[in-house]
Order: C-alpha cells, then sequence, then structure tokens
C-alpha cells in the first residue's frame, strides 16, 4: 500500500508538468485552433527565466575583506551580491534564496509577452493554413527558441536550487499513518504539484466564472457564431495565447529545480505533452490535466524496478504504448469531444 | 421494383429521431426528387444511402442488393455516385487529372498499385475523360486547375466526374443550393439533358421548388423523418398536407 | 527514354551528371587555398548528401504526395542501419545482402507501423508516428540492448567485433564494407594542378542507387497511382465517393518511403558499418521534414536540393568561427569588423541550428514550395514573366479554405 502510495507520489511531479503543458497547447488548440510546436520551448523559457534572475541576483561586486587573508596572506577578496548590499546582507541572502519562487513574479510579464509577440507576430498568420504549416512553422521556431537560450546559457543544465526551507524531504508516510521511512519525499515535488493544483485551479475558474472565460468557452466551442455576435474573439483568443504561454512558463520556472534546466529541455516534455493531449482528447481542458497526471504515475509505476527487471526499459516506453492504445481503441481520446480535428 | 428500394429505415441521433419508417422507390430511368422543409431528414436520408450512416432499422437495396453496412466506395462501385451540395473536386489537381481519376477507379476498382505506368500511356482513359470533358463543354479547361474554376464550372465538373463513371444511379444533393438564378437554370438544363439522353436513375434532394417542378418525375415529400406524400409533381402542388409542411415551415 | 517525357528525361539527366561529377563540382576551390574549407567534396560529406537525398526523396513520396506528415521516419532509418549491421556481423562485410535485408525489414516495419498510424488522419497521424518512433528509440536504446537479448547493442551502438560469425568472410577481403572485394573506403585521388578531387568507391555506389530510386520516384509521380496519392492530399471525401479506397493508397506510399528510408539506413551502415540509437530520434525525423519542406514539398527535385543544402551548410557553415570572420571581414574598420563579426557570430559555427531554424521558417512562412519554387520565381522573374502554371504539384501554396 505504502509502495503504491509513493509511486503515485512520485509521478505527480511529471504529471503536473505534463498537465500544465497539455492544459497550454489544448487552450491554444481549443481557442486557436493552432497545432503549437513551440509549446515546449515555452516552457524551456520559463525555466530559464528562473535561471537569469538567479542570475541577476548573484551579480556581485568585489570588496576586500582587510579583517580575512587568503592563503597566501593578502587581503581576501570577497564577492558580495548588490542584493545584499541593497537590502542589507540577510534579506538579500533570503532572496538569493528564493530565487525560483520569485522568478514567478518575474517570469509571468515576460511569458505574457513572449505569448503575446508570438501570437501576433506569427502564429496568427498561420489560421487559415493546414495543420500541417502550423506544426512546421511552429517546429521551426521551436528550433529558434533553444538556439537562442542555447547560444546565451550554454549546452550545459544549470543548477537552480530551491530555497533552503524547501529542499529536502519529509516523512510524509508518518503524517499518513504508515511507518517511519516508508514515504520519505521531496518538499519541492509537493511543492510543484501544489503549485501545478493552483495553477490549473486558477485557469479553470478563470474560464468558468468570468466573462472573458465565458466568452472563450463559448468561442471553442463556436468561433464562428461568437464571432457574429460582435464579440472581438480574435483579441480574446490572443491573450488566451499569452495566458497559454504563462502556464507553460511558470510551469517551467518551478520545474529547475526537480531537474537543472538545459535548453533541449523543451523539445523533451513536448513530444510527452502532444501524447498527453492526444490521449486526453484534443481540445478536452479537462481530459489533459487528467492524462497528464495519469501518464506522469504511469511512467511512475514503470519505472519501479520491479517492472524495469521484467521488462527492461519499459518505463521510457509505457506512455508511447499507452498512447497507440489509446488512439486506436478511443479516438478521441479519454475526454475528447466529438468533432475536434476530425476531417 | 424500382432500381433503388428504401424499406423502413429510421435513424435516432441521441433524442432526435431524424429519420422514421421512411419507404422509398426509385423507379430505374426516372428523376425523383426528395423535398422537404430544412430538418426533415434529407440529408440524412442521403447519408444512409451512400454509406455515410448506417440506419438503426430498416433496409436500404440498390438493384437488389444491400447497401447497408459497405464503405463510400464499395457503395460508389456498385453503380451509385454522389454530387455533393458544395462541390467536390479535386482541387489541387488540374480538371483532366480530375477527370481520370473517377475513369481510373472505374476500370481498377477500388485500388490498384499501378505505380510503375505511365499516365501519358493510358490513351484509352484519356480519350474517355477528353470526350466526357467535350460533351460537358469543358474541354477548353481542361489543363485549368480545377480549384480556379467558377462555382458553376466546379459543379460541372463534378457531375461529369460522377457521369464518367457510368453509374445507374446518381445522387445530388442541394445542387443549385447557393446558386444564382442563371446558374440555377443552367444546372437544370443541364440535368435534363443529362436524364434524357442518357440511361440513368436521377435521386435529387432540394429545397428549391423551381428545380423541383422542373425536373421531376415523380416526387417524395419528407417532413420530420417521415414520408408524407409520394406522387408526380402534378399532384403535389395542391396536396394539402404539403402546403402545411411547408406552411408551417414560414410560419 | 526510359517510359519518361522530355522534361523528366532532362531532369534525370541533369541529376545523374551533377551526381557523377559531384567530386569536381564540389571542389571548386584550390586544396590549399583559404577557400578549401567550403570545398564539401570530400567523399564523408558527398555520401551523406546522396543517402540524405534518398531518404527525403522516399519521404517525399508519402509527404509531398498525400500530405500525410510523418514524424517518425527516422526510425526505418535506424531500422535499415541495425538490419545491415546484422548482415555484416552474420554474413560478411559484403554490401548487397545487407542493403537489401534493410530494405526489407525497413519495409515490415514501416507496414506494421503504417497500418496502425493510418487509421488516423491529420495530427494524430503525426503523433502516432511520433509516438512509435521514440518507442522504437527507447527500444533500441535500452529494452533491446539487455544481457539476455541484445538486438541493438544499446548505447554503445551496434558493431561488428572479431568474434562475430561472418560466415562468408574469406581471406583477402577487405574487413570492411565492399562490394564483392571493392571495399567502400578506396578513393581514388586526382590532382589537377592546385586542385585535388577525390572519387570513393562508396560515395558512387550510392550515387547509382540514388539515381535508380530518384528515377522510380519520377515513375510513381507520373503513374496513376501518383495522381491517387494527390487526389488523398486534395479531397479524401471525393475521393471515397469515386470508388476508391484511401487507406491501401496511403498505406502503400508509406511503406515505399519507409523503404526508402530503410535503403537510406541500409547505405549509410554500409559507408560506416555502425548503427547507433540516436539515428532514430524524433528530431532525426524532424530532419528529414526540414529537408523536404525546405526543398520543396511535392516537388521531384525538391528533396534533394533540401538534402544537399542541410548538409552541406551543417558542415560547411558550423566549420566557419571567428577568425574566419575576422579574415572576410580584414577590410572593415577595426570596429566595424568587430560589429559585424559579433553580430554574425550566433549564426554561424554552433549557430548552425539557429540558421536553419529561421530559414526554415522563412520557407514555411512566404515560400511554401521551397527553394524549387524560389528558384523557378527568380526564372520567370528573370525573363519578366509572370508566374504561369507548371506542372509540377505546387505543394501548398493556397491556403486551406
Amino acid at each position: 500500500m505504502d509502495a503504491i502510495l509513493l509511486q503515485i507520489l512520485n509521478g505527480l511531479d511529471k504529471g503536473s508538468a505534463y498537465a500544465l503543458i497539455a492544459l497550454g497547447l489544448t487552450l491554444i488548440f481549443g481557442t486557436l485552433g493552432v497545432v503549437n510546436f513551440a509549446h515546449g520551448a515555452l516552457f524551456m523559457i520559463g525555466a530559464f527565466c528562473a535561471v537569469t534572475l538567479q542570475k541577476i541576483f548573484s551579480l556581485s561586486y568585489e570588496v576586500i575583506d582587510e579583517t580575512q587573508t587568503d592563503f597566501l596572506g593578502n587581503p581576501l577578496k570577497v564577492k558580495t551580491p548588490y542584493v545584499e548590499s541593497w537590502f542589507g546582507p540577510e534579506l538579500g541572502a533570503v532572496i538569493i534564496d528564493w530565487s525560483v519562487p520569485l522568478a514567478i513574479l518575474f517570469a509571468i510579464p515576460i511569458m505574457l509577452g513572449v505569448g503575446y509577440a508570438m501570437e501576433r507576430g506569427l502564429i496568427k498568420h498561420f489560421y487559415k493554413r493546414p495543420h500541417a504549416d502550423q506544426i512546421l512553422v511552429t517546429f521551426g521556431l521551436a528550433i529558434v527558441l533553444q538556439e537562442i537560450v542555447k547560444y546565451f546559457f550554454g549546452a550545459n543544465p544549470i543548477q537552480t536550487p530551491p530555497p533552503a526551507a524547501l529542499s529536502g524531504s519529509v516523512d510524509l508516510g508518518v503524517a499518513l499513518g504508515f511507518d517511519p521511512n516508508a514515504i520519505i519525499y521531496p518538499i519541492w515535488r509537493l511543492v510543484y504539484f501544489l503549485f501545478a493544483v493552483v495553477i490549473i485551479g486558477g485557469v479553470f475558474s478563470f474560464l468558468q466564472f468570468t466573462t472573458f472565460g465565458m466568452v472563450v468557452r463559448a468561442g471553442m466551442a463556436d468561433r464562428e457564431t461568437v464571432g457574429l455576435l460582435g464579440i472581438n474573439i480574435d483579441r480574446r483568443f490572443t491573450i488566451m495565447f499569452g495566458i497559454a504561454a504563462a502556464v507553460a512558463g511558470l510551469a517551467g520556472v518551478m520545474y529547475g529545480p526537480l531537474n537543472p534546466p538545459n535548453y533541449h529541455m523543451g523539445m523533451d516534455f513536448l513530444v510527452l505533452s502532444f501524447v498527453v493531449v492526444v490521449v486526453g482528447g484534443m481540445g478536452s481542458l479537462p481530459g489533459a490535466v487528467l492524462a497528464g497526471f495519469l501518464l506522469g504515475i504511469l511512467e511512475s509505476f514503470a519505472s519501479t524496478t520491479w517492472a524495469t527487471t521484467t521488462i527492461p526499459g519499459i518505463n521510457q516506453i509505457i506512455i508511447y504504448l499507452v498512447a497507440i492504445i489509446v488512439l486506436l481503441t478511443r479516438p478521441r481520446g479519454l475526454m475528447g469531444r466529438k468533432g475536434v480535428m476530425e476531417e | 421494383m424500382g432500381i433503388l428500394e428504401v424499406k423502413d429505415v429510421g435513424k435516432r441521433f441521441g433524442g432526435l429521431q431524424a429519420l422514421s419508417n421512411v419507404n422509398l422507390s426509385v423507379k430505374e430511368n426516372t428523376v425523383h426528387a426528395i423535398i422537404g422543409p430544412n430538418g426533415a431528414g434529407k440529408s440524412t436520408l442521403l447519408n444512409c444511402l451512400v454509406g455515410k450512416l448506417i440506419p438503426d432499422t430498416g433496409s436500404v437495396m440498390f438493384d437488389g442488393q444491400s447497401v447497408l453496412g459497405r464503405a463510400p466506395y464499395e457503395i460508389n462501385q456498385m453503380g451509385i455516385s454522389r454530387v455533393f451540395q458544395t462541390p467536390e473536386i479535386f482541387g489541387e489537381l488540374t480538371v483532366m487529372e480530375n477527370m481520370l481519376i473517377p475513369i481510373f477507379a472505374m476500370r481498377d476498382g477500388a485500388f490498384r498499385m499501378h505505380a510503375y505506368e505511365t499516365v501519358e500511356n493510358e490513351r484509352e482513359v484519356i480519350e474517355q475523360a477528353e470526350q466526357m470533358l467535350e460533351e460537358m463543354g469543358m474541354a477548353d479547361k481542361r489543363h485549368m486547375h480545377s480549384a480556379s474554376l467558377s462555382r458553376g464550372d466546379k459543379r460541372r465538373l463534378e457531375i461529369a466526374m460522377c457521369l464518367s463513371q457510368k453509374p445507374r444511379l446518381l445522387l445530388l444533393d442541394e445542387p443549385t443550393a447557393g446558386m444564382a438564378r442563371a446558374d440555377t437554370n443552367n444546372t437544370i438544363d443541364l440535368l435534363k439533358q443529362i436524364s434524357d439522353e442518357r440511361d440513368i436513375t436521377i435521386a435529387i434532394i432540394e429545397h428549391d421548388m423551381h428545380v423541383v417542378f422542373s425536373l421531376a418525375d415523380r416526387i417524395t415529400v419528407l417532413a420530420q423523418g417521415t414520408p408524407l406524400v409520394e406522387d408526380e409533381p402534378q399532384n403535389i402542388r395542391g396536396n394539402p398536407k404539403v402546403r402545411e409542411a411547408y406552411l408551417g415551415e414560414t410560419a | 527514354m526510359l517510359g519518361l517525357n522530355k522534361k523528366d528525361t532532362s531532369l534525370l539527366i541533369i541529376v545523374a551528371l551533377l551526381t557523377l561529377l559531384a567530386p569536381f563540382i564540389l571542389n571548386p576551390f584550390p586544396a590549399d587555398s583559404a577557400m578549401a574549407q567550403f570545398n564539401a567534396g570530400y567523399p564523408d560529406l558527398m555520401q551523406r548528401f546522396v543517402i540524405f537525398g534518398i531518404f527525403a526523396i522516399g519521404f517525399n513520396i508519402l509527404f509531398g504526395l498525400t500530405g500525410y506528415l510523418s514524424f517518425g521516419h527516422a526510425a526505418f532509418l535506424g531500422i535499415g542501419s541495425y538490419s545491415a549491421v546484422w548482415m555484416f556481423k552474420l554474413l560478411s562485410y559484403n554490401v548487397i545482402p545487407a542493403i537489401a535485408l534493410s530494405i526489407v525489414i525497413a519495409g515490415l516495419f514501416s507496414l506494421l507501423i503504417g497500418y496502425v498510424s493510418l487509421r488516423r488522419s491529420g495530427i494524430y497521424f503525426s503523433i502516432l508516428t511520433l509516438a512509435f518512433a521514440q518507442m522504437s528509440f527507447a527500444l533500441a536504446y535500452s529494452v533491446l540492448s539487455n544481457p539476455k537479448f541484445n538486438l541493438t547493442n544499446g548505447e554503445t551502438g551496434l558493431q561488428v567485433y572479431a568474434d562475430d560469425p561472418q560466415i562468408f568472410h574469406r581471406e583477402g577481403l577487405p574487413d570492411l564494407p565492399h562490394l564483392f572485394g571493392l571495399s567502400m573506403r578506396s578513393t581514388y585521388t586526382l590532382d589537377v594542378g592546385a586542385w585535388s578531387f577525390d572519387f570513393n568507391a562508396g560515395y558512387y555506389l550510392c550515387a547509382v542507387v540514388m539515381m535508380i530510386v530518384f528515377y522510380l520516384a519520377i515513375r510513381i509521380f507520373r503513374s496513376p497511382f501518383g495522381i491517387m496519392l494527390r487526389a488523398v492530399k486534395s479531397n479524401q471525401q471525393r475521393m471515397n465517393y469515386t470508388g476508391l479506397n484511401s487507406r491501401p493508397y496511403t498505406l502503400a506510399a508509406f511503406v515505399i518511403s519507409g523503404m526508402y528510408a530503410g535503403l537510406a539506413g541500409g547505405l549509410m551502415a554500409a559507408m560506416d558499418p555502425l548503427a547507433g540509437a540516436e539515428r532514430m530520434q524524433w528530431t532525426a525525423s524532424g530532419e528529414v521534414v526540414l529537408m523536404t519542406i525546405l526543398g520543396g514539398t511535392g516537388t521531384l527535385i525538391g528533396p534533394v536540393l533540401g538534402a544537399g543544402f542541410i548538409k552541406y551548410f551543417e558542415n560547411i557553415f558550423s566549420k566557419i568561427n571567428d577568425s574566419v570572420l575576422h579574415g572576410w571581414f580584414a577590410f572593415l574598420p577595426d570596429g566595424m569588423e568587430d560589429f559585424v563579426v559579433a553580430v554574425l557570430h550566433p549564426f554561424v559555427g554552433k549557430g548552425w541550428h539557429l540558421t536553419l531554424g529561421i530559414l526554415f521558417m522563412l520557407v514555411v512562412i512566404f515560400l511554401p514550395g521551397g527553394l524549387v519554387e524560389g528558384g523557378q520565381r527568380l526564372i520567370n522573374w528573370i525573363r519578366g514573366k509572370r508566374s504561369g502554371e507548371t506542372d509540377k504539384p505546387s505543394g501548398k501554396t493556397e491556403p486551406a479554405e
């Protein structure tokens, strides 16, 4: 029982990332009808927002500390980050320590801006072109974005540690009534999962309870009719694209501490996220979230030693295998609507 | 016994009974029109005839064989060709290539791996296609991209493609929908000419009374998914039931 | 000639001349000159030109004609390579059985994968092929390389070891892939003055194979079958109501393109007897998509051009470093020179993929017909004519209605 629970928990962090990316993909697909192969790149840009902020915070100047000497006997040069000199050493250190969560604030305007620019600058010209063209141009954009990031940040993964208070693990087993040490769980994974739940909840309530969201949902169901009502649906869809970009970006910001960001992380996630979208059902937001978590958990189960010794490498193919089976038996995915992408 | 026999066909979509107890008999070498107000189930019925939908009950026999459960291409191979409401042609291909495809389909069946032959050497097929284009007055447009044809010409091409397969039954789905009066009259003339000159049965689904009364030998009026009357055109005009169905729609 | 019309015959002859004379054409600069780094006439690169050309020609039969965008064709390339290396291990280094097997096995796999994937169209098809390819990659990379059943040799890659059976290997035959004794590595170098030209056996084998499959591609394009495939792309609904079953047509196209990919993979192994899983990754599938689009989807020559273009610039562009740039712009004033070099720097050397990505986007946006369309426009512009219709399928120049 506790072993099963542990695997479910282990699947939550990846599942959260899948769900968040798939949610954005589905929003874009449902509203704009565009298949966005650059969505993984947005996730990656988000992660690099955290990297950038961390770098900005650690920008330092050198002071010569006469009280200390290095091993040669010269006065020691101490690097002092600017933030520490501005906010005082204590607050400054806290800011640096919390750079990843703080990057959320930093990333939101950036991601909205990137999303807006992408939609207005490129995607909008592709609404009327075939899906293959949309795939191709966003695929090209993904290459460009990841090469730009590679140019500035290099090819190696960059460590983005979580705040000290949130690093390390907790013994969830005790809290849930199991034996001690049965379920040791890294705190940041828990944070990531809760964060994802908040974002997903936010997006859903935004769509459910605001007029804006209602119009968007109506537009997803029937674009032309809503357009006929004199509502400027395009403008709202642009904003929706920005929101989808922000969701992917935030998923990336917080993902850094789980896995050091590198320039191709977006592509790695993209393929799986598409699989998630298709399994969930193209155009279904709840489907995307559900499938994201399901596949994340499934992957976690397939990664257990028991599974990998029975079928070596099963953890690497399980998602694809499931996707193929789902697509063939339930062509519309788990929760797909009728009439979406059925030509 | 008609060439097309529809018996007790019913079709349900969720809570909507789209068709119920539809009986229909289309005699050979006639023009049979199926009319009815919007939502009467005309398109559903048509889709049941060509294999796009499978009715829940009843049977559809063509020339003594059931069409139910067969794919559209199989039904076409049985001798039923369909003209769509908006012309469905191969837009990226030239007019000539559009014409070759149905003729190949008739000669070679649903699939043939003729990958090493050259189209240019298929003299017979090309001649047939040219002849048909000639008859339709489109010979001068043979090298045009079919997407660049006018709407009337697209319709003409689509009919030519269907006729080139020498079908025994030609199904037309509101062939004049959205056309200007002049185009509509041209289409009526064309269809008249076809039914006079060829050994062909035509079933036409139409909304426009003018078209129906100009063409049909026999009319079935469909209302709320079930046939109201089936009779000759002159008897349909004065039929109070029909008037009611149509007036009910306009009211 | 050969059952082709005049225009196609001359196209075939041009391609034949270009491939046969490639060692000259690609080495226009004297061997010791500063420009020698732009020479592409060395065997390894020339082999890649034609091998990827074959891969792209095959991909174009599927994507260019039927419009089905597969994101998983690299899987067949990889399968071809693995099959060929297994032939080397089991039989001998002779390339004929190796290449034959790689075509057959890739054909079988594409039959299986195509049969399943083609039940869906559009984006679903793309994702299914992507999933299959990624699965094949994972299978090759880890699943099928365990001690009990080692088919792919995992990360190291499959290669020939001294203790392999090689039952037909005889004394006197080269210890490398060969064609009845003629080693694929054997190269004759012709020196003419300052110039030097390499004639490599492996390259010529690939070139001949490419000419054959290019010829076959022309035949397919001009056949009734080819028209049917274009009909699939144009209007499947009309096709089905015209008595044609589109499924076997698309499957046939899929299998043919899979076999082309397998052939390319087999040739790759024949040039260098090694097969690795990275050849199957989806980025490799993306590469052939890039080649086909860049060159001109649905045109005969486009994919070959695209493959050559990408492979050339991948090799040459990536060699341009800052010192080369400084050499070029030395005539500028110092400040300007540094500025220009700094601006160009991100796009060359390791930044080559950035250039490729931008180029690819520009082509998709402005030139859906790729290099071929660009060339035609240029010719028409030079002739001062308005662009007339051509008998080539125009790719996707018109937006869908």
